[in-house]
């Protein structure tokens, strides 16, 4: 039988003295939802667990004024669903989050989880990549602050150095007639994996496109910042020629494998398809702020 | 005694598991523990084909902790070339199944198994055993398996006089084929596929074991049958039935694939040679590797008609997967497809099929969901080219009451045209539906019939009263459908006694009369038939001691509500005498009250059913979901509604899943590719609506209470009628399940 510590430092400090001073043999457990289940298959066999949920700046939610958010890496999808002001500014965000695994399983999983777990079909990253979040880190070299999308590195792998720690996100203040989607497809109705997953952030004035950000998951071995997709859209209003030069966009952004989940070609057609209705949905959204 | 002024028959009384399952007291498979106890691990392949040239466990002995090791060479030796059949299952076949001999056949076919102090050495010391494979080209797909060159799986295995992967074969005819299709005005041949589905039992398969010094074993475990559990672990460890003792644990779903050994004989043998109670639990990567699925399937269906809808002519090709082993269910398709129609000219042919994948397992009226898929889609086709309603088609085709089966006998009642009739007259097949709700979604709405053999057999029953005048029933079969409920309705009504009072429980292989498996829609049958037979001598006991005590002719009582009265004024004016009374009584009386009652039930008619569909595609993303669903069936008499209205329902979710979302995937190398919950992809209940069960009662005459086999018919006909529902929404014909999104957006980007 191997033996597993399991270490509850209540500061980041402790935190990332105790993961750098376990060179690689240690894992961090926020929710645990992909850590556990990982741990029974004999995937991952960590030596030490850190459970960061002791940490208060890990489990807090902080309003910072005009939409912008910073919400700590281990707070709970159902926690933040709890939350009205968050609800109302990032919805999109939050119904990214809020489809990860199941009812029990949102009681646990947190979008600091399911960003480092660095599967291209996490349900929260492209929400979080079209939001424009931010993503505080702490190592044993101190802080540093690096854009969602630049945090997955492929498959199950990040760009997170030897004993670094995911603390916050930060989702950035937005202009008033500012929203978001997230629409993803799955084969069931729930409890299953995206196929394909896309988040659009859009700012509206007078009917007519400001700003837009779309993330794209499961069709690379990262999520995508589709920045054509945006281009395409912005200065529009969203009529059927942006609609579809978007979508193109998105199809061409894909690089998908064929696998047991979905082939290259459906995959890449149901980009397109998705771009088009979670626009219309974050415009309609959109135009209520 | 059967008719609607029953007060126990036909009404929904508490299910006496469910205080036990929802408070989570149920004792699973898994659930026991023996002092001393050990863990069993299996070695499984790694490889979908391979010699295997040896193996090596000297070093997994070597292991502190390890106490016991088997393989293929201490089992009973089953010699290819003398068939043992127990039921429809041959013994050298289970004996391969259970434990690899020659061969490897699939990824994760056992070849070794090892007994440690707990799990984890038990699972070192199977990575330290060495098996040297001849790793050999394998064969998977049906079409791949039946190629002029493909591998051969089986030296001894001829088909036409050469080596083939074809290990059986299977006609039924009737008339003459060539001069029906020559009389036909409409003929349409179409070929299908279907892929392998899984039971998906939420139970993985466990059991325990304890071999004691004396000989004697104890097997605790889950399955469709004790008896099938003691008679498979017998013939293959060598240790004769009446030293072991099966002892059914609660069953957490078996839909068939439970009607065979995986475990047990492997655990007795380690238990054996360690002198320990062990303990073996499969995974859920395992059993999707490992045991059921039902077969996968390439058939050709060709039916002739006249252009009045007339069926003149039905042709029928079906191939079936086996897995590693023969054995494949052809009397299914061959047998059912075309059952329910009077068709003068019909050639229907299976073919077995073996393959490098888990031997197939029975699941849920076997082989007849795929033959109904091609034989229904087909008449379904047939009947809009005509421009007949298909349900008036399904009328004017439905056999009568003394045709003979094409399967062989004549048939009694047929009541296929009620079933048709229900639907016909219901609600949902009359409602308008908007075929264009939205843009980029379409509507359809699709019927299909099917037909189930279902069956009779072996049961034993005890009906004993208790010292305190209440009632102990013991039945010998695993409730898999809701038989304990059942039989506590039949036999309070018939001792006319509140329902409280009568307990039924499950006996064990040593404590019940042999009583064969919960299967083929068999059990509440031939259970209450034989607690029918039971109560009925118990109650002419009871009259025997009451007239005892009025010193009257036995003849002169009569028994009425749970209570023994002079049959008339003629008999004399006594008091009425309870079951309490008389128990109270029983020993001064002659002993104690109680009858076991053994039967080979017949009269089981066949199962009739037919189902309407309403789906909704979401053309751009190739989603299928079903909108409403409707499923009529002559289930005979319902003994317990609520349990008959969940068999319909169940075998059509099941239907559902296999229509639309589950398949067997697997990767270059022969191995499954989707072994978990998450990518095999079963409907959760948010993808299915509720389903309506309209339950049908047509006493079965050859039955005391009028029962029909209930839980296989509905799981036939869903697969066609969801295909047709789906042709209707997009005008094109789809004979590849699983409907699957990626696979709706590529037949509709098709021509035709």
């Amino acid at each position: 039988m191997t033996d597993i510590r399991y270490l509850a430092p209540t500061t980041v400090d402790e935190a990332v003295s105790a993961f750098a001073a376990a060179t690689g043999a240690a894992s961090i457990l926020a929710g645990g939802t992909d850590l556990l289940v990982q741990m029974r298959s004999g995937v991952r066999k960590p030596g030490t667990i850190i459970d960061i949920k002791k940490i208060p700046a890990l489990t807090a939610i902080e309003d910072l004024g005009g939409g912008a958010f910073r919400v700590g890496a281990a707070v709970s999808g159902a926690v933040l669903a709890e939350h009205k002001g968050f609800a109302k500014a990032w919805p999109g965000v939050l119904e990214a989050i809020n489809l990860i695994g199941s009812k029990q399983v949102q009681g646990r999983a947190s979008p600091g989880g399911n960003l480092c777990n660095s599967s291209p079909a996490g349900d929260s990253v492209p929400a979080m990549v079209a939001a424009g979040a931010l993503v505080t880190i702490q190592g044993p070299n101190g802080k540093r602050e690096i854009p969602v999308e630049a945090v997955p590195a492929g498959p199950g792998r990040t760009t997170l150095t030897p004993g670094e720690i995911v603390v916050s996100l930060t989702f950035p203040a937005r202009p008033a007639g500012s929203s978001d989607a997230y629409l993803r497809m799955i084969p069931r109705t729930e409890m299953d994996i995206a196929v394909v997953g896309i988040g659009v952030n859009l700012t509206m004035e007078g009917g007519v496109v400001k700003a837009a950000r779309v993330g794209l998951g499961a069709v690379a071995p990262t999520v995508l910042l589709v920045e054509a997709a945006a281009k395409a859209l912005i200065g529009t209003k969203l009529d059927d020629a942006a609609l579809e030069a978007a979508a193109a966009a998105c199809r061409a952004a894909c690089n998908p494998i064929n696998d047991k989940r979905g082939t290259i070609v459906y995959r890449t057609k149901v980009a397109g398809v998705l771009l088009k209705r979670t626009a219309a949905i974050a415009a309609a959204r959109a135009g209520g702020n | 005694m059967n008719d609607m002024s029953n007060k126990w028959i036909g009404t929904r009384t508490i299910r006496p598991d469910g205080a036990d399952k929802v408070t989570g007291r149920a004792t699973y498979s898994a659930d026991n523990t023996m002092p001393g106890m050990i863990w069993g691990k299996i070695l499984r392949s790694p490889h979908a084909h391979a010699r295997i040239k040896s193996i090596d466990t000297s070093k997994a002995e070597a292991l502190p902790g390890v106490k016991a090791i088997v393989t293929a060479k201490d089992f009973v030796d089953f010699p290819l070339d003398k068939s043992v059949m127990l039921g429809i299952q041959d013994m050298r076949w289970m004996a391969r199944n259970v434990m690899a001999k020659e061969k490897a056949l699939f990824h994760g076919h056992p070849v070794a198994a090892v007994a440690a102090i707990n799990e984890q050495v038990a699972a070192e010391a199977c990575a330290l055993i060495a098996v040297d494979y001849e790793v050999l080209p394998h064969a998977i797909e049906i079409e791949d398996a039946i190629k002029p060159d493909a591998p051969i799986l089986h030296d001894w295995v001829q088909h036409e006089g050469k080596p083939s992967n074809i290990a059986g074969t299977m006609v039924l005819k009737t008339g003459d084929i060539e001069k029906g299709f020559a009389e036909a005005d409409i003929i349409v041949e179409r070929t299908f596929t279907t892929r392998p589905v899984h039971q998906g039992y939420i139970e993985p398969h466990a059991c325990t074991v304890s071999h004691a010094a004396d000989g004697r074993v104890t097997i605790w475990s889950s399955s469709q049958g004790q008896f099938m559990v003691r008679a498979m672990t017998a013939l293959l460890t060598g240790i004769p039935q009446s030293n072991i003792r099966a002892i059914p644990a609660e069953i957490g779903g078996g839909f068939g694939a439970k009607t065979i050994v995986y475990l047990e004989p492997v655990a007795v043998l380690l238990s054996k040679k360690s002198g320990r109670p062990v303990k073996i639990v499969m995974s859920r990567d395992d059993v999707q590797r490992a045991t059921g699925p039902a077969p996968g399937s390439l058939m050709t269906v060709k039916i002739g008609a006249k252009k009045d809808g007339t069926l003149v002519a039905a042709k029928g090709e079906f191939y079936l997967q086996a897995g590693g082993l023969p054995g494949s269910p052809l009397r299914g398709p061959v047998g059912c497809s075309f059952a329910a129609y009077a068709i003068p000219n019909i050639l229907s042919t299976g073919y077995d099929v073996v393959s490098n994948r888990s031997k197939v397992a029975a699941y849920r009226a076997p082989g007849a969901p795929h033959g109904a898929f091609a034989a229904e889609s087909v008449l379904d086709e047939i009947a809009e080219k005509l421009g007949i309603d298909p349900l008036d088609m399904r009328v004017r085709n439905s056999a009568k009451p003394g045709d003979k089966a094409i399967y062989g006998p004549n048939f009694g009642d047929v009541t296929f045209i009620e079933t048709v009739d229900a639907i016909r007259k219901h609600p949902h097949y009359k409602a308008p539906l908007d075929k264009n709700p939205r843009p980029g979604v379409k509507r359809g709405r699709g019927v299909a019939s099917g037909f189930w053999y279902n069956a009779g057999g072996e049961s034993s029953v005890q009906v004993n009263i208790t010292e305190d005048g209440n009632v102990v029933v013991t039945t010998g079969h695993p409730d898999v459908g809701g038989s304990r409920a059942s039989i506590a309705n039949v036999v309070a009504e018939l001792l006319g006694i509140e329902h409280g009072r009568v307990n039924v429980i499950i006996g064990d292989t040593q404590t019940i009369g042999f009583s064969n498996l919960t299967g083929g829609s068999r059990v509440t049958f031939a259970s209450a038939m034989v607690a029918t037979s039971a109560c009925e001598k118990v109650v002419a006991q009871l009259k025997d001691r009451a007239a005892k005590i009025w010193k009257i002719e036995a003849e002169a009582v009569k028994w009425e509500d749970g209570m023994a009265l002079p049959a008339g004024d003629n008999a004399g004016k006594f008091p009425p005498l309870s079951l309490k009374d008389l128990a109270a009584k029983a020993n001064e009386m002659g002993g104690p009250i109680g009858n076991q009652t053994q039967l080979n039930t017949t009269g089981a008619d066949p199962g009739f059913a037919t189902h309407c569909v309403d789906v909704e595609v979401d053309v751009d993303l190739g989603i299928v979901r079903v909108l409403r669903y409707t499923a009529a069936q002559d289930v005979g008499r319902a003994l317990h509604p609520g349990y008959v209205e969940g068999q319909i329902q169940g075998g059509v979710v099941q239907g559902i899943g296999w229509a639309l979302s589950e398949e067997y995937l697997y990767d270059k190398n022969g191995k499954v590719d989707n072994a978990t919950f998450l990518d095999y992809r079963m409907p959760v209940c948010s993808d299915v609506p509720m389903i309506e069960a309209l339950v049908i009662e047509i006493p079965n005459s050859k039955h005391p209470q009028g029962v029909r086999g209930v839980g296989e018919a509905p799981i036939v006909p869903p697969l066609a009628a969801i295909a047709n529902a789906v042709y209707d929404a997009l005008g094109k014909r789809f004979t590849a399940l699983p409907m699957s999104p990626p696979k709706v957006v590529e037949r509709l980007e098709q021509a035709d």
